[in-house]
Parts: structure tokens; C-alpha cells; sequence
């Protein structure tokens, strides 16, 4: 397999949705003549020409509702909405409106609208144009969450979502968009939505990490393994279906786990992870889980604060050293 | 009295060469800063990105000198030459985009982000449109207050198509709120030709769905920029509400450091270059009997006191590792 980047990924899977399915069609602010603000959609103009791939003024409330009104009409559309940060702008198509429909209208009509944002740090962006925003609709049932951390992931995922008869926001990691790797051959191995990926098999502690984290969580287990600490690495991939049962199912047989997030702590996805495991494996863990997390404070813009803020390899390693030898 | 920029204000006044000299001056200063920063960025000395307003100084110096103390003043991520307009020190402004300890927001900001309560820089704004309803908030205060404050809002013309903008503009329409509303049409939203996202031929016009005049103007023309903004901000100062002014500018460079701006049609570059507000503004003063001596040496203290600003800046430290924990509430 050629390796392709995670960028790249993601312009092919838009692609190949667009050349499989006439119903999907693709709009945002420059994300057509300029081929996006990140260039994940560069070339798809030109390839599908300007009904189906289209730009829209700066109307992130606009954007949100007329896909909501597509996708009722029976149309796929995928909504990019820039960095993950702007969601803010739309909350409500997004919280009230697209999540909400089939639930209120006693599944009447399902809405296949695939909403793609930008996560993360630490580019330097500052305090609105860093942050991870999938914690922020963890508590909006409806919704469906998918956070890739891989292009292979990237690509299977941007497709499922846009197949999926469910709103999906999926988030494309700003700091991951140059990384290379293989893309999957068989249909029947692709990533799937509530599917997390058993990444390294270890035996001493279960680590659950995504996207940016997944990598630096990667690069602790090898200075680990030195140590003679096995980790059992998992990336979620989907965090709404949460995949629990492949979680409980190593914390089986690790006993310890540590969840590595890119956010602070309140109401984030490790804390529902950490709550649900507790709720249903209790006594088979041998040390209290542990959040590695940013501080709860937002994200700073000069260079030594945002890189404390966000945890690296060696905070890492450190809490999954405390929490095997608790 | 002396606006912010510490030029007499009142429209009937004549300016004195000085106070055109001071308004050069202005302009120049935020020109060099912001080649500055494009070197710093070059250099890998500015994180993320910024965003610069070359071609565009006219509207920030003209609009900061119909202000004075106590005036409000909130703007976007392409802010640096109006929170430098409203006074903001050079030094600091420069630390702030370098994450320094002596920058504005003590290095937690970002260029995006300039703010100088001191000076009535009520912040820069990077999710679009966020501040019109901000600006709205300090007239209201202003009147509540009876301070006899006016609140500036710079935008774009790309922001107009936002939500916010509709709400903000319809709400000091009709509390009739001493706000001035200065959009800077440089013809481009990112990479969209301004055409191509608004439906209207001008954005003044939008002014009259929100009961307020709509003027557009010469952005580039300083003298003219500053006596349409004295007459919306005394007509907001005696109660006669707000204004929509929209100031036909360009920038010069691209979007942000990583748009090289391809999109722009051959020869309009060029075309804007020859209406550059500061060279513009150096003939009209060499045509008013300003000799090129004193034209040059504005020119070299401007860019002398720039330089070093941006020394001081440059030798202050890192914000304290500790520092990143504050901030966050107030008790
Ligand atoms: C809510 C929101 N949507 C999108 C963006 C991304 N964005 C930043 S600047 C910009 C263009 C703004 O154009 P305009 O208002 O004309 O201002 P200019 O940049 O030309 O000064 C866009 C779309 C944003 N920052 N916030
Ligand atoms: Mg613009």
C-alpha cells in the first residue's frame, strides 16, 4: 500500500463519496475555489464541479441549518465548519436542531449529515482556534463523535460517517494532517463508527488515547517497554457509540488504566470513560484510573505555556509509571 | 481637548500640519510594525499564524483620531494597527505576538488577540463577528453610565454575512446606541472575492434594514476617513445613534502568512499599491508644502522608534511557566 497522508486521506474518502453517491455534496467557507483553509478539499471542484462542492459565506448558523434542510430532503450533505473552535457560532443547529430532529419527531426522518471540524493544538493558534471541540457535545445524545488519529482512520472514518444515516461531527486533527501511512485494502478490515482500534497489546496497564495523544502516548510505550512496563494501548476513534466493551475487555487483563486527553477535565470524554468503567469494573482494577489531561484553564498562545499545558510523552509515561506501581 | 491619537478633533477644525504630520506618523508606525511582524513570522518567531493589514492603515488612524478618552474601540484579528491606533505601547504589542512576559495579555493572547483596557482596546476578535455585539454592550454601558463614550467596532466586509452582525447592528439601531460600526472592505473575506459571498453592491447599504445611515468612503484617504468618522461619532455622542461606515480599503498581502493570495486578479495589486494610504497621504502633505527632508525624517524616527520597541520586546522573558494557572477567574 502507498502511505498517503492524513490530509490526503481525507480528500479521497470526500472524493470517493462524491464519485459513489450523487446525493452527497460538500459545503463551507472556501472550501471550493481555494480547496479549504487546511486544503483537505483541494481539487474537489474541479473534479465535481460547483453544485456539489461549494462555498459559503462566513454563515456557520446558515451552513448547520441548510444542512439540516438537504438532508431532510434526502440529500448527504458534509458541512465543514473550519476550526472545531467555530462550532460555538452554530451550537444550536448542531445541539438543538441536527441532534434532536428524528428524537422529536418520533423517527420520522433520519438526518445523514456529516459535519467535519478541525481539533486541536499546539499550532500556536491561541485560546479559539486550539481547543478539541468534541467534549463540548458529549452530553447531546443524537449525535454521533468520531475523533481519527491515523489516515487509514481517516479515510475508512469520513466514509463511514457520510454512509452513516446519523448526524456525524467528525474532527480532523490540525496537528495530524501531515502524518503518512497506509490506507487499508479490504473493505472488511476498515474502521468502522464504535470501533476503537486495539493499537499495541500489553499486559501491565490499559492506555485510551485518540488523535494527537494517540501518537504521544505511542512514543511513551516505548520508552516503557524499556522499563520493562507493557502497555495495552487503545485509540477510540469513535467516542459516540463509546466502544466500552474493548476498554473493559483489556482492563480485564491489565487491571490499570490511564486515559491521555487533549483537553482539561471537566465533562471530557476521560471522565465519562473513567465513569463508565468504574460503573461496571469497579473491582477488577488495581489502581484508581488516572486522566492525563491539560490544566483547566484555556489554551495559552506563547510557546513554553501552550506545550505545558498539553501532555507529552514524558507525562505521559510518568502517570502510567504511578499508576503500575500504585 | 486631544483625541486618542493627540490631534484636535472637531470637524469645523482645519488640521494644523502637525496634526496631519501626527497622522502620518500613526500610519507609518503601524506600516513598520507590520513588516516587523512578517519578518518575525518568517523567522519562525511568531506562532500559528497573523494576520497583517497593510494598504489599510487609513481607516484605524482616521477613525482613532474622531475618538477620545474614554471611547471604546473593539476589532478583529487583523487588529494590530487599531489597537496601535488607539494608543496601545509598541513594546507591548510586539511582546504579545512574540508570547512574551511584557506583552499585552502577558503572552496568553496572540497576535489575534491584542487588548489594552488602558487605552480603550476592548479587545481583538478571532471568531468573526463575535464583537459587534460586544461593541453594542459598552454604548449601552455608556449610556447607562452617561459617560458620553462612543464604542468603535472594525470589521470586514466578509463578517457581514454573520449572524451576529444582523443582531448587533439591529439592536443599536434600535436602542439608537452611541456605536459606530467602521467596516474595512480590502475586497477579500480569506480567499473570497467580496462578490462572491454578498449579494448587495455595497455593504453601506445594509445600514438602512437597521435604521441607520450607511456611508461608504475612501479607506485609503486618512483626512477623509477621519472627517466622516467625527461626524458618525458626534452623532452618536449627542444621541442620534449609530452609523454604519463602510471604508473601501485592500490589503496588501495575503489573507494570513500562509495565503500567498494567488486568487487576486493580474494588475490589482499593483493598482492598490498606487493608492497606498501612507504614499497617498506624503504627496498630499509634499503638495501642501511639507518639504521631502521633513516627509524622510518622519519616516526614520517612525521606523527608529519601532525598532526599538521591538528590542524591548524581544529582551523581555518568557511568561513564568506558573503564569499559565492565572487568569482564569478572578477570585
Ligand atoms: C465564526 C468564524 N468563522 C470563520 C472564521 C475564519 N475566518 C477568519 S477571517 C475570515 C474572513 C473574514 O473576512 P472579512 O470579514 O472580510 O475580514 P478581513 O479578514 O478581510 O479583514 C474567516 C472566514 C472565523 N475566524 N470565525
Ligand atoms: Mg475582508
Amino acid at each position: 500500500m502507498i502511505a498517503t497522508t492524513y490530509k490526503q486521506a481525507i480528500t479521497q474518502g470526500l472524493a470517493d463519496a462524491l464519485a459513489e453517491d450523487d446525493s452527497v455534496f460538500l459545503f463551507g467557507e472556501d472550501v471550493a475555489a481555494a480547496g479549504g483553509v487546511f486544503k483537505a478539499t483541494e481539487g474537489l471542484r474541479e473534479r465535481f464541479g460547483d453544485t456539489r462542492v461549494l462555498d459559503t459565506p462566513i454563515s456557520e448558523q446558515a451552513i448547520v441549518g441548510a444542512a439540516i434542510g438537504a438532508a431532510l430532503m434526502g440529500l448527504r450533505p458534509i458541512a465543514e465548519i473550519m476550526f472545531a473552535d467555530f462550532a460555538g457560532v452554530c451550537f444550536d443547529g448542531l445541539a438543538n436542531q441536527l441532534a434532536k430532529y428524528r428524537y422529536m419527531t418520533g423517527g420520522q426522518a433520519s438526518l445523514p449529515v456529516t459535519v467535519r471540524m478541525a481539533n486541536g493544538s499546539p499550532g500556536g493558534f491561541g485560546a479559539q482556534h486550539s481547543q478539541s471541540g468534541e467534549n463540548w457535545f458529549l452530553n447531546i445524545p443524537g449525535l454521533k463523535i468520531v475523533v481519527p488519529g491515523t489516515p487509514a482512520d481517516a479515510y475508512d472514518l469520513i466514509r463511514a460517517a457520510i454512509r452513516d444515516p446519523d448526524p456525524v461531527l467528525y474532527y480532523e486533527h490540525k496537528g495530524l494532517y501531515n502524518i503518512k501511512g497506509p490506507l487499508r485494502a479490504a473493505a472488511d478490515a476498515r474502521a468502522e463508527i464504535g470501533c476503537a482500534e486495539l493499537v499495541r497489546q500489553g499486559g501491565h496497564v490499559t492506555v485510551v488515547a485518540t488523535q494527537l495523544m494517540r501518537h504521544r502516548a505511542v512514543e511513551a510505550t516505548q520508552v516503557l517497554a524499556g522499563e520493562g512496563i507493557e502497555v495495552e494501548l487503545i485509540d477510540l476513534r469513535t467516542l459516540v457509540p463509546l466502544d466500552l466493551d474493548a476498554v473493559l475487555a483489556s482492563i480485564e487483563r491489565t487491571n490499570h488504566l490511564v486515559v491521555v486527553q487533549e483537553s482539561s477535565f471537566g465533562g471530557s470524554w476521560g471522565a465519562t470513560l473513567v465513569a463508565a468503567v468504574l460503573e461496571q469494573a469497579f473491582e477488577i482494577l488495581d489502581a484508581p484510573p488516572l486522566v492525563v489531561r491539560g490544566d483547566e484553564t484555556p489554551i495559552a498562545y506563547a510557546a513554553n505555556l501552550e506545550s505545558a499545558w498539553l501532555p507529552d510523552s514524558q507525562r505521559i509515561a510518568e502517570a502510567i509509571r504511578r499508576t503500575v506501581a500504585y | 481637548m486631544t483625541s486618542r491619537t493627540g490631534i484636535a478633533p472637531g470637524a469645523d477644525g482645519e488640521l494644523s500640519i502637525d496634526d496631519r504630520l501626527a497622522l502620518l506618523r500613526r500610519m507609518l508606525e503601524i506600516r513598520f510594525f507590520e513588516d516587523e511582524v512578517q519578518r518575525l513570522f518568517t523567522k519562525g518567531l511568531v506562532r500559528g499564524t497573523t494576520h497583517l493589514g497593510q494598504g489599510q492603515e487609513a481607516v484605524p488612524v482616521g477613525v482613532c483620531a474622531a475618538l477620545r478618552d474614554g471611547d471604546t474601540m473593539t476589532c478583529t484579528y487583523r487588529g494590530h494597527g487599531a489597537v496601535l491606533a488607539m494608543g496601545a505601547p509598541l513594546d507591548e504589542a510586539f511582546g504579545e505576538i512574540l508570547g512574551r512576559a511584557n506583552g499585552l495579555c502577558r503572552g496568553k493572547g496572540g497576535s489575534m488577540h491584542l487588548t489594552d483596557l488602558r487605552v480603550g482596546a476592548l479587545g481583538s476578535y478571532a471568531i468573526v463577528g463575535a464583537h459587534l455585539p460586544i461593541t453594542v454592550g459598552a454604548a449601552l454601558a455608556a449610556r447607562y453610565t452617561k459617560s458620553g463614550a462612543v464604542g468603535v467596532a472594525f470589521f470586514g466586509e466578509g463578517s457581514t454575512n454573520i449572524g451576529a452582525f444582523h443582531e448587533a447592528l439591529n439592536l443599536a439601531g434600535i436602542w439608537r446606541l452611541p456605536a459606530v460600526f467602521v467596516c474595512e472592505n480590502n475586497l477579500y473575506g480569506e480567499y473570497s472575492p467580496y462578490a462572491s459571498t454578498t449579494p448587495v453592491d455595497t455593504i453601506a447599504e445594509r445600514a438602512a434594514s437597521y435604521g441607520m445611515p450607511g456611508v461608504r468612503i475612501d479607506g485609503n484617504d486618512v483626512e477623509q476617513v477621519r472627517a466622516t468618522a467625527i461626524e458618525a461619532v458626534e452623532r452618536a455622542r449627542s444621541g442620534d445613534g449609530p452609523t454604519l461606515l463602510e471604508a473601501m480599503t485592500y490589503r496588501q498581502v495575503g489573507h494570513s502568512r500562509s495565503d500567498p493570495a494567488k486568487y487576486r486578479p493580474e494588475g490589482e495589486l499593483e493598482q492598490w499599491l498606487e493608492r497606498d494610504p501612507i504614499v497617498v497621504y506624503e504627496r498630499v502633505l509634499s503638495e501642501a508644502g511639507v518639504d521631502a527632508d521633513a516627509l524622510a525624517s518622519i519616516r526614520a524616527s517612525a521606523e527608529e522608534e519601532v525598532a526599538a520597541a521591538l528590542e524591548r520586546a524581544a529582551a523581555s522573558p518568557e511568561p513564568e511557566l506558573g503564569s499559565r494557572l492565572e487568569d482564569v477567574y478572578a477570585s
